[in-house]
C-alpha cells in the first residue's frame, strides 16, 4: 500500500472538456492520448453533475476523482482508489480557491488563459511529483503572486525605455486582445 | 427581456472561440523564443513567450529533440535577468523539458547559485529543478547544501528540499539515508506542512528497519503531530505497526488502538476519516473497537459535503461485507442515501442495503430501488444486480419479489453487460432456490422473445435445454422456443434446433410434436440449422416410432465437451486429411495453467452462463508435433503429458539447460533445450549421458544427439527410456552434458576444423508422480463427485507437520499431485484455521481422479490433512494415497 498520500494528476478543463492547464504525477497515463482520454471520460462522468457549490466525488476505472466547477471552468482532482478522499477534497479546494484568489474573483476560462502562467505556477506549487507540497490556498497565491508583483513592483527603478517597453507590451497586449 | 439578449451575445463570443492563444502555431513561437538571446533581456516579454511554449506542451504538443535543446539553451540565458517572475517561469520550463545529463550541466552552475541566494523563494525552487534533473554524482556535490535547507527556517525552503529527498530516496537511497538527523530535526518543526514532509521522509528511509519505525510511532503518537495530513501519515503507520505486530500479541488490548481512537476526536475531517478507517481495516477487528468509528462515519453520512458522504458510505460497503451487524445502526440514514443527487454515493448506499439489510426490510428496499434504477448509469445497475443476486441466495424465502424485479429491469433498456448480468443472477437463483425454477424459466422464455443479443438467446436456449424438460409441465416452453426458429437469425435458430431436441430426448410425451417440429426445421435456408435438424431426427429416431431414449444418445445430447475447446481446435487444424477419420480421442485434455492476467479479475469467477474455462493456447501440439516427427520416438502412441520445462544449469552459465519431461504409456522422454551462450564456441554432436541408476524401472532406449549447437540459436537433443506399462514410475537421474567444442573466430564467423572433447555436469532430474496426472478441470465439482460414486473411495488421513502457515501446506499438496485445482479452492483465506481443497486430474491410463483435500491447524503450527480419493479405479485411488504419503 502507498503510504504518503499521492495526487495522480490535477486537471483544469473548459465547459468542452477542453485542456486548459492540466498536470500529471503518474505514468498510469503513459501518453497524450491516454490523457486525452482519460479527460474525456472524467469530463463526459461529471458533467452533467451540479459541482458549483459543493465540491462532488465519483469512482472509476479505480481512481477517485473530487471536482469542482466554477462558470465555464472544471476543476478536478484524482487518485488512487485507497486514497483519502478527504484530502485530495482538500487540495482540490487549496486549488480552486487559490485560483479564484489570482485571478480575482473573475474565474472563467478567458481569464485564466490570460493569465496561464499564474495557473501553471499555482500548479507548480501545490503538489511536487506527486506529494502534496501546499494546500492552503492563501499560501499558494501567496508564493504564485509575490512574483508578478514583484515584476511590476520596481516600476520605478526601471529606465523609462524599458518602462515604455513595458507600457508599450500592455497596450499591444489589450489592442491583440 | 434584457438578460436573453446579453446570452446571445455571450454564446457569439465563444463561437469565435477566444483565446489569447488562438492560432498559435509551434513554429512561430520556437521563432519567438530567439527573444531569450537578446542582449537586453526584456522580461515580460521572455515570460510570455515562455508561457506560450508552456501552453503547447500542456496541450499536448510533442518537441523534436532538436528543438528541445535548442529551448533549452536558450532558457538557460534567461538565468541573466535578476526579475523574479521571469526566473519562476524558467523553473518551470526546466523541469517540463526534463533535460538530457549533458544538458543539465548548463544550468547546475546558475541553480547552485540560486540555491545558495538570500531569496528565499530562490533557494526553495532550485532545489526543486536540481533535485528534479539531477543524477548521482552531482548529488553528492550539493548534499551539503541539501542538508542545510532541511533544516532551513524558512519553511518552504525546508519543505522543498524534504520533498526533494523523498524523490531523490527512490534512485539515491544511500546519500538520503545520510539526512536522517536532519530530517528528524525538521519533523520537530513547527510548520505543519514541513513536519508532514520530514516525517513522510523519515519513515521512508526507515521503513525497513521495524524496530525504528515502532519506535517512531511510539514516539510520536504520545502527541506531537500538528498538521492533520501529518497526523494521517502516523495513522498509516500506525496501523502497519499494529499489523505487524498482530502476531505477537494473541490477547489483550490491541497496541495502540487508544490513539486511533484518540484521533476520531480530532479536529480536522482527514484524520477523523483516516483513523475510521484505519480502525474498520485491523484484522480480526471486533465490533467494541469497531463502534467508534462507526458512530463518527455514520455523522458522516448526514453530512452536507459529499466527498464526506461518499467516503463514509464506502467504508461502511467495505465494512458491511465482514461484519454486516456493525453497519445496521446506520440503516436510517443510509436510505436516505438512496436518493442523494451523487449516483456513486446512492449506488454505494444501496448496496451497503442490500448486505445488511433483513428479511423484512427486502420489500420496502425493492420498491425505493425500482425508483432509482431509472436514472443510473449501466455500471452502477450491474453492481446492484449483483447486490440483490447475493440477498437472494441470502433470504430464499423472498425470491418471488426479487425475481420479479430482475425480470421487470431485464425489459427495460439496458447494454449487452447490464443484460449478462441480469441473465446470470436469474440463471443462478434458479440453480439455487428449487421454488424459483418455473417462475425464473419462464422469465428467460419471455425475455428471449424479444432480446437483441444473440450471445445471451443461446446461452439462454442452452440452459432452457438442460432445465425445461424436468419441470413440471415441460410443454409450456416449446411455443417460445420454436419461435425462435421463426423469427431469429441462423445462430439462434440452430440453438432453438438443439434445445426442442432435448425436450425430445428427456420428455417421451413429447416426442411426436417435437418430431413434427423438427422435420419443419429441414427446410431452413441456413446449412447448421438442417444439418443439426437432420442429426437430432436420426439420433432420436425421428421415423415415426416412439422409442425409449437411449443412454448414449442422452450423453451425446447433454454430456459436456470434456475438451478444452483451443485443444481442439488445434488437433483439428493438424489433421490431414486420409483414410483414417479423426479422432476426438488423440485430442490432449489438459488444460494449461492460465496466465496471471486472467486470474486477476477477482468477482468474475465464473458463475452464471457461459462459464466453460477458457482453454488458453498450449504448446502441447508444438511437442506432439515435434516427437512424432522422430522416427525413433514415433511407436510409443499418444503423448500422455509434457512437463514444464525444468531449469538443470543455473542462470548466467556457458550453457543453458532446461528439460521437458514427455510421459507415454510405456516410456519416457526427455528433451533437454540446450542455448549456447558462448560467441567464441560452437558445440558439435551434443548429447546429455543420463544415468538411470537411481531410477530402477527405467532403461534407456534411445537418444538422439544434437548435431551442432551455434552461438545464441537453442537446440534440442533427446533420450527415451522404457518403463512398465500403465504405471507411474518414479526416478532420479543425473545428467552429463557431452560434446565437441570447436572455437570460433568472432571477426569471420568461422569454426575451426578440431574441436575438443568436454563435458559439463547439470543438475539432476527427478520423474515423480505428478508427472502421470493431467491437469483437468471439472466445471462443477459436486457433481462430478457425485456422479463418481462412492465404490473406489479412499478415505485417510496425515499429519503434514509443522508448516509455515495453512497456505503453504495447501500449495505444496497442490504440486504434489499435479492436479487441477477447482472453483478456486487453491486460495485458502487468511487467519482461517481450516481449509477444504478440491482437485481433479486425469492419470496415466486416462482415468479420471477426483481429490478432496481437508486442511485443519492442529496445535499452533502443525497442520493435518484429511484426504479422500474418488476415481474409477481403486488401483488409481490407492496410488493417489501413496503419493502423498511417500511425499
Amino acid at each position: 500500500m502507498e503510504l504518503c498520500p499521492s495526487i495522480k494528476n490535477i486537471l483544469l478543463l473548459d465547459s468542452e472538456g477542453n485542456r486548459v492547464a492540466v498536470k500529471y504525477y503518474s505514468d498510469d497515463w503513459p501518453t497524450n492520448s491516454a490523457k486525452e482520454a482519460f479527460e474525456r471520460a472524467v469530463f463526459t462522468k461529471t458533467q452533467k453533475t451540479n459541482a458549483r457549490t459543493e465540491t462532488e466525488i465519483t469512482m472509476f476505472d479505480n481512481y477517485i476523482v473530487v471536482y469542482k466547477f466554477v462558470q465555464d471552468l472544471h476543476f478536478f482532482v484524482t487518485g488512487g482508489e485507497n486514497e483519502n478522499e478527504i484530502i485530495l477534497a482538500t487540495v482540490l479546494q487549496g486549488f480552486f480557491d487559490a485560483v479564484g484568489l489570482l485571478l480575482r474573483g473573475n474565474e472563467d476560462k478567458r481569464e485564466a488563459l490570460e493569465n496561464l502562467d499564474l495557473i501553471l505556477l499555482c500548479l507548480d506549487e501545490i503538489v511536487d511529483g506527486g506529494v502534496i507540497l501546499e494546500s492552503d490556498a492563501n499560501v499558494i497565491a501567496g508564493k504564485v503572486d509575490s512574483h508578478s508583483m514583484d515584476a511590476g513592483a520596481p516600476l520605478s527603478e526601471q529606465t523609462i525605455t524599458q518602462a515604455l517597453a513595458t507600457a508599450r507590451e500592455h497596450l499591444t497586449r489589450s489592442l491583440l486582445q | 427581456m434584457a438578460q436573453p439578449l446579453v446570452k446571445k451575445d455571450d454564446d457569439r463570443d465563444e463561437e469565435v472561440e477566444y483565446s489569447p492563444f488562438f492560432g498559435i502555431e509551434k513554429g512561430a513561437v520556437l521563432q519567438e523564443a530567439r527573444v531569450f538571446n537578446d542582449p537586453q533581456l526584456d522580461p515580460q516579454r521572455c515570460s510570455q513567450v515562455i508561457t506560450k511554449l508552456l501552453y503547447l506542451l500542456n496541450q499536448g504538443e510533442a518537441f523534436t529533440k532538436v528543438e528541445a535543446t535548442e529551448v533549452f539553451f536558450s532558457v538557460t540565458k534567461l538565468f541573466q535577468s535578476k526579475d523574479l517572475g521571469l526566473r519562476r517561469m524558467v523553473y518551470v520550463m526546466i523541469k517540463e523539458l526534463s533535460p538530457s545529463a549533458d544538458e543539465v550541466i548548463m544550468v547546475t552552475s546558475s541553480l547552485m547559485k540560486d540555491m545558495t541566494s538570500k531569496t528565499d523563494m530562490y533557494r526553495a525552487n532550485a532545489i526543486r529543478v536540481l533535485c528534479r534533473i539531477t543524477d548521482g554524482t552531482l548529488l553528492t556535490q550539493i548534499e551539503r547544501y541539501l542538508k542545510q535547507a532541511i533544516v532551513d527556517k524558512n519553511p518552504v525552503v525546508s519543505s522543498a528540499a524534504l520533498v526533494s529527498g523523498i524523490h531523490l530516496l527512490q534512485t539515491n537511497p544511500e546519500i538520503v539515508k545520510r539526512w536522517s538527523n536532519e530530517v528528524q530535526e525538521a519533523v520537530q518543526s513547527r510548520a505543519a506542512l514541513v513536519q508532514f514532509h520530514a516525517l513522510a521522509l523519515l519513515h521512508q528511509i526507515r521503513q525497513n528497519d521495524r524496530l525504528a519505525v515502532n519506535k517512531l510511532v511510539s514516539s510520536l503518537t504520545r502527541g506531537s503531530v500538528r498538521s492533520p495530513l501529518a497526523q494521517c501519515l502516523l495513522i498509516r503507520y500506525t496501523s502497519q505497526v499494529i499489523r505487524e505486530s498482530a502476531n505477537n500479541t494473541q490477547t489483550g488490548d490491541r497496541p495502540f488502538y487508544d490513539f486511533l481512537e484518540g484521533c476520531l476526536r480530532h479536529k480536522a475531517e482527514m484524520v477523523i476519516f483516516e483513523a475510521a478507517r484505519a480502525i474498520t481495516e485491523l484484522n480480526g477487528v471486533t465490533s467494541r473497537e469497531l463502534t467508534p468509528a462507526i458512530t463518527v462515519l455514520q455523522l458522516f453520512l448526514s453530512s452536507s459535503k459529499p466527498v464526506l458522504r461518499f467516503a463514509a458510505v464506502r467504508t461502511l460497503n467495505k465494512v458491511a461485507m465482514t461484519h454486516p451487524t456493525a453497519v445496521t445502526n446506520c440503516n436510517i440514514d443510509m436510505e436516505s442515501l438512496i436518493s442523494d443527487q451523487n449516483r456513486s454515493i446512492a449506488t454505494l448506499a444501496i448496496t451497503t442495503l442490500l448486505k445488511t439489510g433483513n428479511e423484512s426490510s427486502v420489500d420496502r428496499l425493492m420498491k425505493q430501488i425500482t425508483n432509482f434504477m431509472s436514472d443510473i448509469a449501466d455500471e452502477f445497475k450491474i453492481v446492484v444486480v449483483e447486490a440483490i443476486r447475493s440477498l437472494c441466495l441470502k433470504f430464499p424465502l423472498k425470491h418471488r419479489s426479487l425475481m420479479n424485479f430482475l425480470s421487470n429491469i431485464l425489459r427495460e433498456e439496458g447494454g449487452f453487460e447490464y443484460k449478462k448480468a441480469i441473465v446470470d443472477s436469474i440463471v443462478i437463483l434458479i440453480r439455487d432456490i428449487p421454488e424459483a425454477k418455473e417462475t425464473g424459466l419462464l422469465h428467460l422464455c419471455e425475455f428471449i422473445e424479444d432480446c437483441e443479443f444473440t450471445y445471451l438467446s443461446t446461452q439462454i436456449l442452452h440452459f432452457l435445454g438442460i432445465e425445461g424438460p424436468k419441470t413440471s409441465d415441460p410443454s409450456k416452453y416449446i411455443r417460445y422456443i420454436y419461435n425462435r426458429v421463426h423469427l431469429e437469425n441462423a445462430t439462434v435458430r440452430a440453438g432453438a434446433v438443439s434445445t426442442l431436441a432435448k425436450f425430445g430426448a428427456m420428455v417421451d410425451g413429447l416426442k411426436p410434436r417435437i418430431f413434427v417440429l423438427l422435420r419443419r426445421c429441414l427446410f431452413d435456408t441456413d446449412d447448421e440449422v438442417r444439418d443439426r435438424a437432420t442429426l437430432y431426427l436420426n439420433t432420436l429416431g425421428g421415423d415415426g416410432a416412439v422409442v425409449e431414449t437411449g443412454a448414449d444418445v442422452k450423453e451425446f445430447l447433454f454430456g459436456s465437451l470434456d475438451i478444452p475447446l483451443v485443444n481442439l481446435e488445434n488437433s483439428l487444424k493438424n489433421y490431414e486429411p486420409s483414410e483414417k477419420p479423426f479422432d476426438i480421442n488423440f485430442v490432449l485434455k489438459e488444460v494449461k495453467t492460465q496466465p496471471l492476467a486472467e486470474k486477476k479479475a477477482p468477482g468474475k469467477k465464473p458463475t452464471g452462463l457461459g462459464a466453460p474455462p477458457p482453454g488458453p493456447p498450449s504448446t502441447v501440439d508444438a511437442y506432439e508435433k515435434l516427437l512424432s516427427s522422430i522416427p525413433e520416438f514415433a511407436n510409443f502412441g499418444k503423448l500422455f503429458k509434457s512437463s514444464a520445462p525444468v531449469e538443470l544449469t543455473e542462470a548466467e552459465t556457458e550453457y543453458a539447460v532446461n528439460v521437458v519431461k514427455h510421459i507415454f504409456d510405456s516410456h519416457v522422454v526427455f528433451q533437454y533445450n540446450c542455448t549456447n551462450t558462448i560467441p567464441e564456441q560452437l558445440l558439435e554432436n551434443v548429447t546429455v549421458l543420463v544415468d538411470a541408476s537411481e531410477a530402477e524401472e527405467f532403461a534407456e532406449v534411445a537418444s538422439k544427439p544434437l548435431r551442432s549447437l551455434p552461438y545464441d540459436s537453442p537446440g534440442q537433443t533427446f533420450v527415451a527410456f522404457e518403463k512398465p506399462e500403465g504405471v507411474p514410475s518414479v526416478g532420479k537421474f543425473s545428467n552429463m552434458l557431452r560434446f565437441i567444442v570447436k572455437e570460433v573466430d568472432p571477426s569471420t564467423g568461422e569454426a575451426e576444423d578440431d574441436g575438443v572433447e568436454d563435458e559439463y555436469q547439470l543438475e539432476d532430474l527427478e520423474v515423480v508422480a505428478a508427472d502421470y496426472i493431467l491437469k483437468v478441470g471439472v466445471s462443477n465439482f459436486r457433481n462430478a463427485w457425485e456422479s463418481m460414486g462412492s465404490d473406489f473411495e479412499r478415505v485417510d488421513e496425515y499429519g503434514l507437520g509443522p508448516r509455515d502457515s495453512l497456505a503453504e501446506a495447501v500449495n505444496a499438496v497442490i504440486d504434489l499431485l499435479g492436479m487441477q485445482p477447482c472453483e478456486g479452492t487453491e486460495v485458502v483465506s487468511p487467519n482461517s484455521r481450516s481449509h477444504t481443497c478440491l482437485l481433479s486430474g486425469v492419470y496415466i491410463g486416462n482415468v479420471k481422479v477426483l481429490v478432496r483435500l481437508q486442511f485443519g491447524l492442529d496445535g499452533p503450527k502443525d497442520v493435518a490433512m484429511k484426504l479422500a480419493v474418488r476415481s474409477e479405479d481403486e488401483t488409481v485411488s490407492d496410488a493417489i494415497h501413496e503419493i502423498v504419503a511417500s511425499g
